[in-house]
């Protein structure tokens, strides 16, 4: 590894992987290393035993009633992709997508009164369901059809508003929509945290409202598509396109030194120093060059059966939109996946809660969730702070991903991601898709055009 | 191709030391049914070559290490999901078998419970500097349920027949992956939006 190289990635976490990726297929010399004997860093999904050591403590071996521990790949970072979102547009533009296969998410939850209902996913769905009054529906009606036909370049179609200067709660109230309805607008369809977006311009929903409608159309469920054997099979997927164009990959590699001088960044591991024009690297190899700001809780449990009252589906989200848990100001996640997905043994479900922590008691915050999800068979839980670069890297040429988030997707995944490609190359990442798949689609028609 | 006949596409990977002819063996296989087959090794994600047999064709949708073996970096993504592997050796050299050894054990334990497992002694047009003797590894493949050949990319000796051994092993049931029956991958970008 006594070489230079344009750049050296620490870290095979998702964000790492994907920037190793671009940066090879672009011709770039990449070596990217990781202290760890596998891919993924934070975003690794871990066999069983894996599971059991690292939370309760080396040697550990997972009860024999789980079945084998191979057949489980548990998220450390629980998150669905939106099958329109940044993610899956990084890998139809990468063409990444053909390492890896993906099933449907069978639905999407949110608790409102102390139940939990069905977002609904239809009109029909809509119609019938006990999330809104008759009249309120009338209302988001007219709301959701205003979202629907707004394009920012028609005027015709900004009803008299502007929504790059207008707060979210002006539109809500012009619309006459009601504290309910908000809160499933905010919360269920757009993805929001906290209630922040309300006094920031409405743009912003209005493209996260779009966002979940295109997500939903594609495959009807649910907006959301997850891979089989899990998310840690996302980087992995990444690290591979990149060593296909030359990227030089080392596991378990201490990083003992990182200097910067004579222009180069330095990195030294197991005696040896490898040269760089700039580094790319997840917080964690840089202790002194990031800041905390933010807690995030994540407990995942291992349950015998479905959540109650989700009409036994093998995969959900369900949203705890912070009002609806006492006094908090951040929702509660539960993502659910199973052996449909590969993640678990048959029978097995594996739930995990998450959100953004606010008391010094943070393990009580998640008993909302724990609530909805029957008998926990097992549980490990942990506490992570979140960190962000303290600069922009432009100036040291070292560049740092921020934490994983507590969302429920990649949005803000993929956001710093193209922030980082930003910072490095000085130009925006545009998403195009890959010349094989436009192939693909075309013999597809061609062979379709045949038939008939 | 013949239309009456069923085509089965199975994922097959190549294992095996750095430098054991991996990519020749797969180049031979290929290049013999694809003459304007243009050669790229960076940028080459997997290559795809079929074979027909008597009443089926198979498709092998053919994964390369992309030189993720040589630090031992190769990911589990890569073998997840394969029904078939290749895994290869030097017949010049007892490392290159023993490490095909522990590929074999590795695929045993973390891959697909019904992969086909092929071990191919590579390098044949040079067996006069031979270090594995052929009944060494044949008892090997016998007892561990594998097929074994030796091949030679460069003649392209039992290249052919290698692959069509696999495709003979392999179980032609409807679903040829597990699970792919209700998988889908994303389709491309939306064409229109409405809310709910």
């Amino acid at each position: 590894m006594d070489e230079h190289y344009d750049c050296i990635v620490l870290g095979t976490g998702l964000k790492e992987c994907i920037i190793s990726g671009l940066l090879s297929v672009e011709g770039k010399k990449v070596l990217h290393m990781d202290r760890n004997g596998y891919y993924g860093g934070e975003s690794a999904s871990l066999s069983l035993d894996q599971l059991f050591e690292k939370f309760r403590g080396k040697g550990t071996k997972a009860p024999p009633t789980f079945g084998s521990s191979r057949e489980y790949s548990v998220d450390l970072i629980p998150k669905f992709i939106l099958s329109s979102g940044l993610l899956v547009k990084m890998l139809l533009h990468t063409d990444v997508v053909r390492y890896l296969e993906f099933k449907v998410v069978d639905g999407s939850y949110v608790k409102q009164s102390n139940k939990i209902h069905k977002v609904p996913s239809t009109d029909t769905e809509a119609l019938a369901s006990p999330l809104m009054g008759f009249f309120e529906k009338f209302s988001a009606k007219k709301f959701f059809a205003f979202v629907q036909d707004y394009e920012d370049d028609k005027p015709s179609t900004h009803n008299g508003m502007d929504l790059k200067k207008m707060p979210m709660k002006d539109v809500f109230k012009k619309f006459g929509l009601n504290a309910d309805t908000i809160d499933f607008i905010g919360h269920a369809v757009s993805l929001y945290l906290n209630d922040d977006y309300l006094e920031k311009p409405a743009i912003e929903t209005v493209n996260r409202m779009k966002l979940y409608a295109e997500s939903m159309l594609k495959y009807k469920k649910s907006p959301y598509i997850y891979p089989l054997y899990g998310l840690g099979e996302l980087p992995q997927s990444f690290a591979r396109l990149s060593a296909i164009y030359g990227g030089t990959y080392m596991l378990n590699k201490p990083i003992e030194k990182v200097t910067f001088n004579d222009g180069k960044v330095h990195v030294t591991s197991e005696g040896e120093t490898a040269t760089a024009d700039y580094v790319v690297a997840d917080p964690t190899y840089f202790p002194d060059k990031v800041k905390k700001s933010g807690r995030i809780i994540r407990a995942i449990c291992i349950l015998n059966a479905p959540i109650p009252n989700t009409s036994n589906s093998e995969s959900v989200q369900i949203i705890l939109p912070q009002k609806q848990c006492g006094n908090r100001k951040n929702d509660i996640y539960v993502g659910v996946i199973s052996s449909s997905h590969f993640v678990c043994a048959k029978g097995k479900f594996i739930a995990i809660v998450s959100t953004t922590v606010e008391t010094e008691n943070p393990e009580k915050e998640l008993e909302p969730a724990y609530n909805l999800l029957g008998p926990i068979v097992e549980k490990f839980v942990s506490v992570t702070d979140f960190y962000e670069p303290i600069t922009d890297g432009t100036q040291d040429k070292c560049f740092i991903s921020k934490s994983y988030d507590a969302t429920s997707h990649f949005e803000t995944t993929c956001a710093d991601v193209m922030d980082i490609y930003k910072r490095i190359t000085g130009k925006d990442l545009v998403l195009t898709i890959h010349p094989n798949i436009l192939q693909q689609q075309k013999e597809q028609q061609d062979e379709e055009g045949s038939e008939n | 191709m013949n239309n009456n006949n069923k085509i089965f596409q199975f994922k097959l990977v190549l294992l095996g030391e750095a430098a054991v002819g991996k990519s020749s063996l797969v180049l031979r296989f290929v290049r013999g049914h694809f003459l304007d087959y243009q050669e790229s090794t960076i940028g080459a994600a997997f290559l795809a070559q079929t074979v027909c047999l008597n009443d089926t064709t198979v498709k092998f949708e053919i994964w390369d290490t992309a030189g993720q073996e040589r630090y031992h970096t190769l990911a589990p993504m890569y073998y997840r999901g394969a029904q078939a592997a290749i895994v290869v050796y030097d017949i010049r050299s007892e490392d290159s078998f023993e490490r095909a050894i522990k590929w074999v054990k590795e695929l045993q334990r973390q891959g697909s419970p019904n992969i086909v497992i092929a071990l191919a002694g590579n390098k044949l047009d040079l067996a006069a500097k031979r270090r594995v003797e052929t009944a060494e590894a044949q008892q090997y493949a016998e007892e561990n349920g594998l097929l074994f050949m030796e091949t030679s990319a460069k003649t392209s000796q039992n290249v052919n027949e290698l692959f069509v051994e696999i495709a003979k092993k392999l179980p032609k049931t409807p679903t040829t992956r597990p699970g792919s029956a209700q998988t889908q991958s994303p389709p491309p970008l939306p064409t229109s939006t409405t809310i709910l």
